[in-house]
C-alpha cells in the first residue's frame, strides 16, 4: 500500500506531505470503489438485459423516489466530509509560525533569486534548516510564475506587484525539486531550483561559509558572481560606463581622486574598505548613497569580486 | 401519422415541399443563402469537424515532441504556440459550438415537431460569424501565431510577442455566434414545441441544450468584456491588468474564469443529453428519472456560476474566498450522480443492443466516471494545491472534456447520421474505430494521473528523466487514438458515396425526429406533429400513445 502511495505522489518532504498524501489515497480508493460499482451496474444491466428479439416492449419504470435520493444524499454527505477534510489541511498549512525562519522569493524569467535574513543571497538554490518552519514571501519581477515544491505537497502562484507566502516545515534532510508551474514562457520548463534541507550545523555553517563550490571556483569566476547576485551590477558597470557608481573597468591600479582632497592608487585594501566602509572615501563626482556590505560578503566571495575587478582591465 | 412519414424517400412527382432537404436547391449558393436549421447544421458541422482535425493535429504534435525530454521534434517557441493553438481551438472552434451549433440545430427544431428555429436567419447569421471568428483565428496563427496558452492569462498575454490582439478578437467575435445560437434556441424551445408538446414531454436532449443555451447567453458576453479590456490593455496600456500600470493580473483570472467555468458547463451539458437520448433509444426503455435529469442538468448551470474560483485556490485569492468556492464546488458532484445512476438504472430491464451509438454511451459512463471522480480529488483544496496546473489537472479535464463530451458527440454523430445524410455508416467499423478511440483515450490520459500526482507541471517543453516512461506511455497512446479517428473519418466518408439506403427509424427511437423521413424534407413533416405522450414511450407499441 505505502510502494502505491509512493509510486503515485513521489517522496514526501514534510508530515504535512504525509497529510495530503492520506486525503490523495482515500479519494483513490473512494473512486476505485465508485469506479468499480459504475463499470459493474453498466456491465451487468447491458449484458443481462441485452436484445434478445427485436420489437418487444419494456416496463414502464419511470423513478424511484426513495432510490433517487439515496444516490443524491450518500454522495452530498460524502462530499462534505472531503470538503471539511481538505480544507482543515489546507487552513493548518496555510498559517506560518510565530517562529518560522522567513526567506524572500523572487521569480523572474527564467529564475528563482533567495534572500535569507541575514542578507545571504542566492540564484536557483534554496537552503533551509531542517525540521524548522520556513515562510517563503514571493514575488514576481515581471509575469505570473508559480512556487512549486512536490515532496513539500505546496504550490503558491507568484505575482508582480504583489507578496503572497508559502509555508512548510521540512523533515527530509537532502535535495528537494521547485518547479515553475505557471506558464510564463520560453524556459518556463527549465525554470527550476533545488531545495537544500540541511541538518541545523549544516546549514548554520552554509551561511557563513556559502556553497561548497566557493572553495573550489576559481576567484574570477566566483567574483563575476557576485557582481551580479549581489547587485553590484546595478551602479557599476563592467565597461567603463558612468553609472550611479564608478565603473569597475580598469579600476584596479587606478589613481582615485576623494572627495576630502586625499587620493589613493586602488588596491585590495582600499576594495575592502569601501565594500565594508563605503562612506569612508567618497571618489570625486559619485554621490555617498553607497550602502554597506558588511558581513554580507565571505571570505571567498571577497577575494573573489578582488580577482574580478583586477581581470577587467 | 407515424405510417405517412417513415415512407423513407419521394420519387416520381417531386414536388418541392416531399423534396429533403440536401436536394432542395443545387450549388454552392443555395446551402450560403439556406435558412434551413438542418443546412446550417450541416454548414457548422463539416466547419467544426475541420476545426476538430486541426486541433487534433496539434495534438498529436504536442504528444510527439513529450515522447523524449529536451527538443524532439520543434522549438520551445513553437511548442508553446502549438499547445495554445491546441486548447484555443478546441475549446472555443470545435467543443463549445460542437454539439449546439451542429448536432441540436440539426435535431432540436425535428425533436420538438418545429419546421425551424424560432429565427432562421440570424441563426444563418451566427454560422458566418463563426466563419469570421474561424478565418481570423486562422490569421492570427499564420501571423505570428500565439503563445499565451488558451487562458491568455495576464500579464504574460500583454507583454508577449506575436498575434495575441488578433487570437483574442477571433475569441470575442465567436463569443457572438455562441450567443446568438443560444438565444434563437431559449427562443425555439419556449414557442416551437409541437401542439400538446409540454416542458415535460419534451425530449431530456432539449433540457440539456436548453441549460447550455443558458450559460451561452449569460456568461458569455462577460468573456467577450475580458478579452475586450485585454485588448485594449495590450494596445493602448489602459492598466486594468498589468501591475507595472497599476491593474490587478488576479482580477483577469476571476474575469476569464467567471465566464470559462460555466463554459466547461456549456461543453458537457450538451454531451450529457445526447447520452439522454442514446441510452432510452437503445434500450428501448422509459427513461428513469426524467424530471430529476431535466432539473439536474438546470441545477448544474447555476451552480456553474459561483464556482469559477476553484480555478485559483493557488492564485493569491484570500483563503475564505478558496474554502467557500471548494465548499460550493463540492454540489457540481450531486446533480453528476444522480444522472451517471439515472442512465444506468435506464438499462434495468430494457433491451440493449450494442450499436456503435450505444457503444460511445457506455463508454461514456465510464470516462465520465472517472472525470467526475477525480474531480473531486481537485475540489479538496489541499490536495489541489499539489495537483493544480500538473498533468492531473490536463488528464482531468480531458476526461471530462474529451472523454465525455467529445465521446458524447461522436455517440450523437453516430446516433443521428442516417438521419442527417440518409446513410447507414459499415457498423463493424464503427465499432472497431470506437473500440480504438476507447483504448487510445485511456492509454493516453491514465498516465497523465499519475505524471501530475508525481509533480509534473503542465505546459512543459523540457521534463526531468524520471517522467519519461509515462509520458512515452502517453504518446504510443494518441497514435492508437488517431488510428481510430482515421477509420471512422474512412468509414463516413465512405457512407456519404452510396445511395441513400437510410430507413426513416432505424433504431426504433419514438422521439420525432425519427418520424419524419432520412433526411428529412426541407419542411422537417408534412402536416405538424401533435403529441399526445413522452419520449420515452417504449412500453406502449410504436405509433400507440405519441403521435397515435
Amino acid at each position: 500500500m505505502d510502494s502505491l502511495k509512493h509510486w503515485m505522489l513521489g517522496p514526501q518532504g514534510s508530515a504535512y506531505a504525509n497529510d495530503v498524501d492520506v486525503l490523495y489515497m482515500f479519494l483513490v480508493w473512494l473512486s476505485v470503489f465508485f469506479f468499480a460499482l459504475i463499470v459493474f451496474l453498466t456491465v451487468y444491466f447491458a449484458w443481462k438485459y441485452r436484445r434478445r428479439k427485436e420489437g418487444v416492449l419494456t416496463p414502464n419504470i419511470s423513478h424511484n423516489l426513495a432510490l433517487e435520493l439515496l444516490w443524491s444524499i450518500i454522495p452530498l454527505i460524502i462530499v462534505m466530509g472531503i470538503f471539511f477534510w481538505g480544507f482543515n489541511d489546507y487552513v493548518r498549512a496555510s498559517v506560518p509560525p510565530n517562529d518560522a525562519i522567513e526567506i524572500h522569493v523572487t521569480g523572474k524569467k527564467w529564475l528563482w533569486a533567495f534572500e535569507y535574513p541575514d542578507g545571504t543571497r542566492t540564484i536557483g538554490n534554496l537552503h533551509v534548516p531542517v525540521n524548522r518552519p520556513v515562510k517563503l514571501i514571493l514575488t514576481s519581477e515581471d509575469v505570473l510564475h508559480d512556487f512549486y515544491i512536490p515532496s513539500m505537497r505546496q504550490k503558491t502562484d507568484v505575482i508582480p506587484g504583489r507578496f503572497v507566502d508559502l509555508t512548510f516545515t521540512p523533515t527530509a534532510a537532502g535535495r528537494h525539486q521547485v518547479f515553475c508551474a505557471e506558464y510564463c514562457g520560453k524556459s518556463h520548463s527549465d525554470m527550476m531550483a533545488n531545495l537544500f534541507v540541511d541538518s541545523p550545523e549544516v546549514y548554520e555553517k552554509w551561511l557563513i561559509e556559502g556553497d561548497p563550490e566557493l572553495q573550489t571556483m576559481p576567484p574570477v569566476e566566483v567574483g563575476k558572481m557576485v557582481y551580479e547576485n549581489k547587485g553590484c551590477n546595478s551602479c557599476h558597470s563592467i565597461d567603463g560606463s558612468k553609472n550611479t557608481g564608478p565603473s569597475f573597468k580598469g579600476l584596479y591600479g587606478r589613481v582615485e581622486k576623494f572627495t576630502d582632497g586625499t587620493s589613493i592608487t586602488v588596491d585590495d585594501n582600499y576594495i575592502v574598505e569601501s565594500i565594508n566602509n563605503p562612506q569612508a572615501k567618497i571618489v570625486v563626482g559619485y554621490e555617498p548613497v553607497m550602502p554597506t556590505f558588511q558581513g554580507l560578503l565571505r571570505i571567498p566571495e571577497m577575494r573573489g569580486i578582488i580577482a574580478y575587478i583586477k581581470e577587467l582591465k | 401519422m407515424a405510417d405517412i412519414i417513415t415512407t423513407p424517400h419521394i420519387s416520381g412527382h417531386a414536388d418541392h415541399h416531399d423534396v429533403d432537404y440536401l436536394h432542395d436547391g443545387k450549388g454552392l449558393r443555395s446551402w450560403l443563402t439556406t435558412v434551413d436549421h438542418k443546412r446550417i447544421g450541416v454548414m457548422y458541422l463539416w466547419s467544426i469537424l475541420f476545426m476538430f482535425f486541426l486541433g487534433g493535429v496539434f495534438a498529436m504534435l504536442i504528444r510527439l515532441e513529450l515522447l523524449t525530454p529536451k527538443e524532439t521534434i520543434m522549438s520551445a517557441e513553437t511548442y508553446n504556440k502549438v499547445f495554445t493553438l491546441h486548447g484555443a481551438i478546441m475549446v472555443f472552434l470545435f467543443i463549445i459550438p460542437s454539439v449546439p451549433a451542429a448536432l441540436a440545430n440539426f435535431v432540436m427544431p425535428l425533436m420538438l415537431g418545429a419546421k425551424d428555429v424560432a429565427f432562421p436567419k440570424l441563426n444563418l447569421f451566427s454560422w458566418y460569424i463563426y466563419m469570421a471568428g474561424a478565418f481570423i483565428a486562422v490569421a492570427a496563427m499564420v501571423t505570428g501565431g500565439v503563445d499565451t496558452g488558451w487562458t491568455f492569462y495576464t500579464p504574460y498575454s500583454t507583454t508577449t510577442d506575436g498575434s495575441v490582439a488578433l487570437m483574442t478578437f477571433a475569441v470575442f467575435v465567436l463569443g457572438f455566434s455562441s450567443i446568438l445560437t443560444g438565444v434563437n434556441f431559449i427562443a425555439t424551445i419556449h414557442k416551437l414545441r409541437a401542439p400538446g408538446m409540454g416542458w415535460f414531454d419534451m425530449p431530456l436532449f432539449c433540457w440539456g441544450i436548453y441549460a447550455t443555451a443558458l450559460i451561452q447567453v449569460l456568461a458569455t458576453p462577460v468573456l467577450a468584456i475580458t478579452l475586450l479590456l485585454l485588448l485594449m490593455e495590450r494596445s493602448f496600456g489602459i492598466g486594468i491588468f498589468d501591475p507595472k500600470l497599476g491593474g490587478d493580473p488576479v482580477l483577469f483570472q476571476h474575469f476569464f474564469w467567471f465566464y470559462s467555468h460555466p463554459a466547461v458547463y456549456i461543453m458537457i451539458l450538451p454531451g450529457m443529453a445526447i447520452i439522454s437520448e442514446i441510452i432510452p433509444t437503445f434500450s428501448q426503455k422509459t427513461i428513469f428519472g426524467y424530471r430529476a435529469i431535466a432539473f439536474s442538468s438546470v441545477a448544474i448551470a447555476l451552480v456553474s456560476f459561483i464556482v469559477w474560483g476553484h480555478h485559483m485556490f493557488t492564485s493569491g485569492q484570500s483563503q475564505l474566498a478558496s474554502a467557500i468556492f471548494s465548499f460550493i464546488t463540492f454540489f457540481v458532484a450531486i446533480p453528476s450522480a444522480i444522472k451517471t445512476f439515472n442512465w444506468i438504472v435506464t438499462m434495468y430491464k430494457g433491451s440493449v443492443a450494442f450499436n456503435a451509438p450505444m457503444l460511445y454511451a457506455l463508454s461514456f459512463l465510464l470516462l465520465f466516471g472517472i472525470g467526475g471522480l477525480t474531480g473531486i480529488f481537485l475540489g479538496a483544496v489541499s490536495v489541489d494545491i499539489h495537483l493544480h496546473d500538473t498533468y492531473f489537472v490536463v488528464a482531468h479535464f480531458h476526461y471530462v472534456m474529451m472523454g465525455s463530451t467529445v465521446i458524447a458527440f461522436l455517440g450523437g454523430l453516430h446516433y443521428w447520421w442516417p438521419k442527417m445524410f440518409g446513410r447507414m455508416y459499415s457498423e463493424p467499423a464503427a465499432r472497431v474505430a470506437c473500440a480504438l478511440v476507447f483504448i487510445g483515450f485511456n492509454a493516453t490520459f491514465l498516465p497523465q494521473f499519475v505524471l501530475g500526482s508525481r509533480g509534473m507541471p503542465r505546459r512543459y517543453y523540457n521534463y526531468l528523466p524520471e517522467f519519461q516512461a509515462l509520458h512515452q506511455a502517453s504518446t504510443v497512446g494518441s497514435w492508437i487514438l488517431g488510428l481510430g479517428f482515421l477509420i471512422m473519418a474512412g468509414y463516413l466518408f465512405a457512407s456519404l458515396r452510396k445511395k441513400m439506403d437510410a430507413p426513416a427509424n432505424p433504431w426504433h427511437s419514438r422521439t420525432l425526429e425519427w418520424q419524419t423521413s432520412s433526411p428529412p424534407i426541407t419542411h422537417n413533416f408534412h402536416e405538424i406533429p401533435s403529441v399526445g405522450g413522452g419520449p420515452y414511450d417504449y412500453y406502449r407499441p410504436m405509433g400507440k400513445g405519441r403521435n397515435a
